[in-house]
């Protein structure tokens, strides 16, 4: 081999890294924000790396986390689901709704036994979806401003029920899974990592998790591919509903009431997991390990920054730069690879 | 030059303009590692319409777009009015005078024809608003100074298309270029259309400004330029006085020798070979949809290729998406193999047979997946019903990319990486791991080089052979008649005539359209 061929080689072998890097950019950069992060809060807290400290993120980030779940399935569609805090909420309220409260409680609620109130609040919030879903896929009503509708429909069917009240008692089932514990590790922990072990199975090894990603890379194409893109793109919606909607029951029995507004963060917190994870808002790229390093960085970020003493309001200034940041690096990384790989 | 006879020669010199105004020396342009543009000369006189022709891929558009400002990195010299200039942007080549009209045109329809006209430049009056009454008025004389009569009131889209593109030359013209580019002016218009056009062109030849006329219609190509250039593979073969030479002779120095077949589809005569007798597996009876097609009644048989041909906006592109269920039609009967059929969604389409190739490749391909997943997208249902098999769809995609000799040959690299003609292959084989009843063709070969057709020429008939009913749709004569073995004509959204188990020619095609 000469020395010409050796360096053209060499330039190849370059070439493939670069292009490797910049494909891979929206999965690094987020692996590498959260290694920062954890380090950081390593060095300036010495109460930070601690067992029981890993515990609590793990149970702060699971409500989000099966929020965050559905709402991968419909960013990877490209679509945008702003809804799922409120729907979230709605859910939560109503399995309480149906469930026999003390007698301090002064809402006139339909007490049912508790197997029939989950299925009702199940019910109720698979309609929401399908409503959302009927709106977005038959009427054609671009998915973010459908479902900015759907965020008033579900605080104002939250506000409808609880009256400006506070109720407490939900079904045994959900109490269990919301705020119980299977030996040390938390039932609402064992049911997030369920939730994200579903939703990526289905993503990468069903028919309908290919059907989800090719919807999201050109859903013209898809649509040309003999696929029913309107079917999916409900499906993404339904799922993203039952996703909140069982994340909302088990946040009441986790915080302990029931109330309006009391998911409002949420909404935050959950797209935020998303696209900080690497998921490409433009569709077709990402899924839920990306998601789950999304939680990760969120989850430390708002646990970590409680350890160092830091002024609460310039609390929620650093979530929304870290949010920006995660914006660029997401756009940035589709234009990398919108443009022709390297030869 | 490759080897062209002398003559080709003595006839460039003769013709050699005087004094240009426009004038490219030695031209070369690559792209990556493809070489578009070769050393290519190119030259414009003031008062000159200079014809420029190729076949797809020649370097046509490359060149236009350098000389649009489009492309700034090029190898090679452009004078403009005798003094070197590089064109950094689109504006430069703008603002030195050089205006183009591209296939695609610009107009925004839901505005007037004055505002078309004076788009981005309206008049204003004292109060800085703008001038409605002025700006009408001065397009109204703008308008018929070039001999267009159009009311200058009446929204853009309510024009026929013949006219929206004469108001948007009228725009270029307005904006100050001497020197228009046409991108195939005459591919979507009716022959009254192009005779109005033409005495336009005249018009502004004789008022000194210079055109560039780039068009597959030879025949109006040779009627209206005063000298033709030919490129071949980004090489500019020659350049001619365009009357003293006839199509024959420009054909033979576009597309060289060697592809017969396709020569044959350019002039002269095509025996179709129809199947009269071949059982209908499609038939569609008096299918209606809005403006876009009326009435239209046509059967696909098994093994045999139907062409549709018509001008562009004739309906033939919304009837082929009606087949496969992506347009809705409000009228009519569709039947598969004798079963009465109703697609609501493409999907639907897809279960019952059909197969659909759309005309962009980027509505048919997924640019960052593997060529494994883009093959298999349209089966995977017929795979497995609920869990992927990945062995499965590589083992299959492998099986498509060897027998259409898909280059590279690797299943695993993103589809965006292939060349134009391979990602075409792909966007065809993904349907032919199960071959559907009908298979839908929307311009399977529009935008590629010579070899890229006689490719899809040869599968697309080793399909017909295999007894799939193939249903061909273009605005390209050369298209339809290279696949055929009946045709359909249409004309202004109805069938208007139906060529079967005759002759015929380019020439006669158009004259029914």
């Amino acid at each position: 081999m000469t020395t010409e061929e050796t360096s053209a080689t060499a330039a190849a072998r370059a070439a493939v890294t670069r292009n490797w890097l910049r494909n891979q950019l929206r999965n690094i950069a987020p692996f590498l924000t959260l290694l920062f992060l954890v380090l950081f809060f390593a060095l300036a807290s010495p109460s930070f790396v601690t067992f029981d400290n890993l515990a609590n993120i793990l149970t702060q980030i699971s409500v989000s986390a099966i929020m965050a779940v559905g709402l991968t399935f419909v960013i990877l569609c490209a679509e945008i689901d702003l809804s799922v805090a409120s729907v979230a909420n709605a859910t939560g309220i109503i399995v309480a709704f149906f469930t026999l409260q003390e007698a301090s409680v002064n809402i006139a609620n339909i007490p049912l036994p508790g197997a029939l109130a989950i299925v009702f609040a199940l019910l109720s919030c698979l309609l929401l979806g399908a409503v959302t879903a009927f709106g977005v896929t038959w009427i054609g009503i671009p998915s973010f401003i459908m479902t900015l509708a759907m965020l008033e429909i579900g605080a104002g069917i939250s506000a409808m029920l609880v009256r400006g009240q506070i109720a407490y008692a939900v079904p045994p089932l959900i109490t269990t899974l919301g705020s119980g514990s299977l030996g040390a590790v938390p039932w609402i922990v064992i049911v997030a990592t369920a939730a994200l072990g579903l939703g990526h199975l289905m993503l990468t090894y069903t028919r309908f998790g290919r059907y989800v990603y090719m919807v999201g890379g050109n859903r013209e194409a898809a649509e040309y591919s003999g696929v029913n893109v309107r079917a999916i793109i409900a499906a993404v919606m339904v799922i993203s509903a039952l996703c909140s909607g069982i994340a909302g029951m088990l946040g009441v029995a986790h915080f302990g009431s029931a109330q309006q507004d009391e998911f409002d963060n949420y909404l935050l917190d959950s797209i935020s997991a998303v696209v900080v994870g690497g998921t490409s808002l433009f569709g077709g790229q990402g899924g839920i390990p990306n998601t789950i390093v999304g939680l990760f960085v969120l989850g430390v970020l708002n646990n970590g920054l409680d350890h160092i003493n830091i002024d609460s309001f310039l609390k929620i200034l650093i979530r929304g730069l870290i949010l920006l940041a995660a914006l660029i690096i997401n756009v940035y990384a589709q234009r990398l690879r919108a443009e022709k790989p390297l030869a | 030059m490759d080897g062209g006879p002398l003559s080709d020669l003595a006839r460039a010199t003769s013709v050699a303009g005087s004094n240009p105004v426009l004038e490219l020396v030695g031209i070369s342009k690559a792209f990556g590692g493809v070489e578009a543009l070769r050393n290519v000369d190119f030259a414009l006189a003031a008062g000159e319409i200079h014809g420029l022709v190729g076949e797809n891929g020649a370097g046509k558009s490359t060149l236009m777009k350098i000389i649009a400002g489009v492309h700034g990195d090029y190898a090679g010299t452009m004078r403009l009015g005798g003094t070197a200039t590089r064109f950094r942007s689109a504006r430069d080549a703008r603002d030195a005078g050089i205006g183009m009209v591209h296939q695609e045109l610009s107009v925004v329809a839901d505005l007037s024809v004055a505002e078309n006209v004076f788009l981005g430049e309206q008049p204003i009056n004292r109060f800085g608003a703008v001038d409605w009454r002025r700006m009408r008025r001065n397009a109204a004389d703008h308008l018929r100074g070039l001999g267009i009569e159009v009311d200058p009131c009446a929204p853009m889209g309510s024009l026929p298309l013949g006219l929206q593109q004469l108001v948007e030359l009228s725009r270029v013209l307005f904006s100050g270029a001497r020197m228009i580019i046409l991108d195939e002016p005459t591919s979507a218009l009716s022959p009254p259309e192009v005779e109005r056009l033409f005495a336009v062109l005249q018009r502004l030849r004789k008022a000194g400004k210079s055109i560039i006329f780039i068009s597959h219609f030879l025949d109006d190509v040779l009627r209206i330029s005063d000298l033709v250039t030919v490129l071949r593979n980004g090489r500019k073969v020659t350049t001619v006085a365009a009357g003293d030479v006839d199509k024959r002779w420009i054909i033979d120095r576009m597309i060289g020798t060697g592809h017969d077949q396709l020569e044959e589809s350019y002039i002269g005569d095509i025996r179709l070979d129809s199947r009269p007798n071949a059982p209908v597996v499609l038939d569609a009876q008096g299918l209606t949809a809005g403006r876009a097609y009326r009435n239209v009644s046509l059967q696909i048989r098994a093994g045999e290729i139907l062409g549709i041909y018509g001008f562009m906006g004739c309906g033939q592109l919304e009837l082929a998406r009606t087949l496969f269920g992506k347009f809705a039609a409000d009228r009519g009967a569709l039947r598969i193999d004798n079963r009465p059929v109703r697609f609501r969604n493409t999907s639907a389409a897809r279960r019952a047979g059909i197969a659909f190739v759309p005309e962009s490749r980027r509505s048919m391909l997924f640019a960052h997946e593997p060529i494994y997943k883009n093959m298999s997208i349209s089966i995977l249902g017929r795979l497995s019903p609920l869990l992927l098999k990945p062995a499965l769809e590589r083992r299959l995609a492998r099986d498509r990319v060897n027998g259409l000799h898909i280059r590279p040959p690797s299943v695993e690299r993103p589809l965006g990486t292939l060349s134009g003609g391979n990602q075409q292959k792909v966007g065809l084989a993904k349907w032919l791991t199960f071959p559907p009843k009908v298979l839908v063709l929307s311009e399977p070969t529009r935008g590629m080089d010579v070899g890229a057709k006689s490719d899809v020429v040869r599968i697309v008939r080793g399909l017909r052979d295999q007894g799939i009913g193939i249903l061909v749709v273009s605005t390209e004569p050369e298209t339809v008649l290279a696949l055929a073995d009946r045709i359909l004509v249409m004309k202004k959204g109805e069938i208007a005539h139906e060529f079967a188990s005759e002759t015929v020619s380019k020439d006669r095609l158009l004259a029914v359209a």
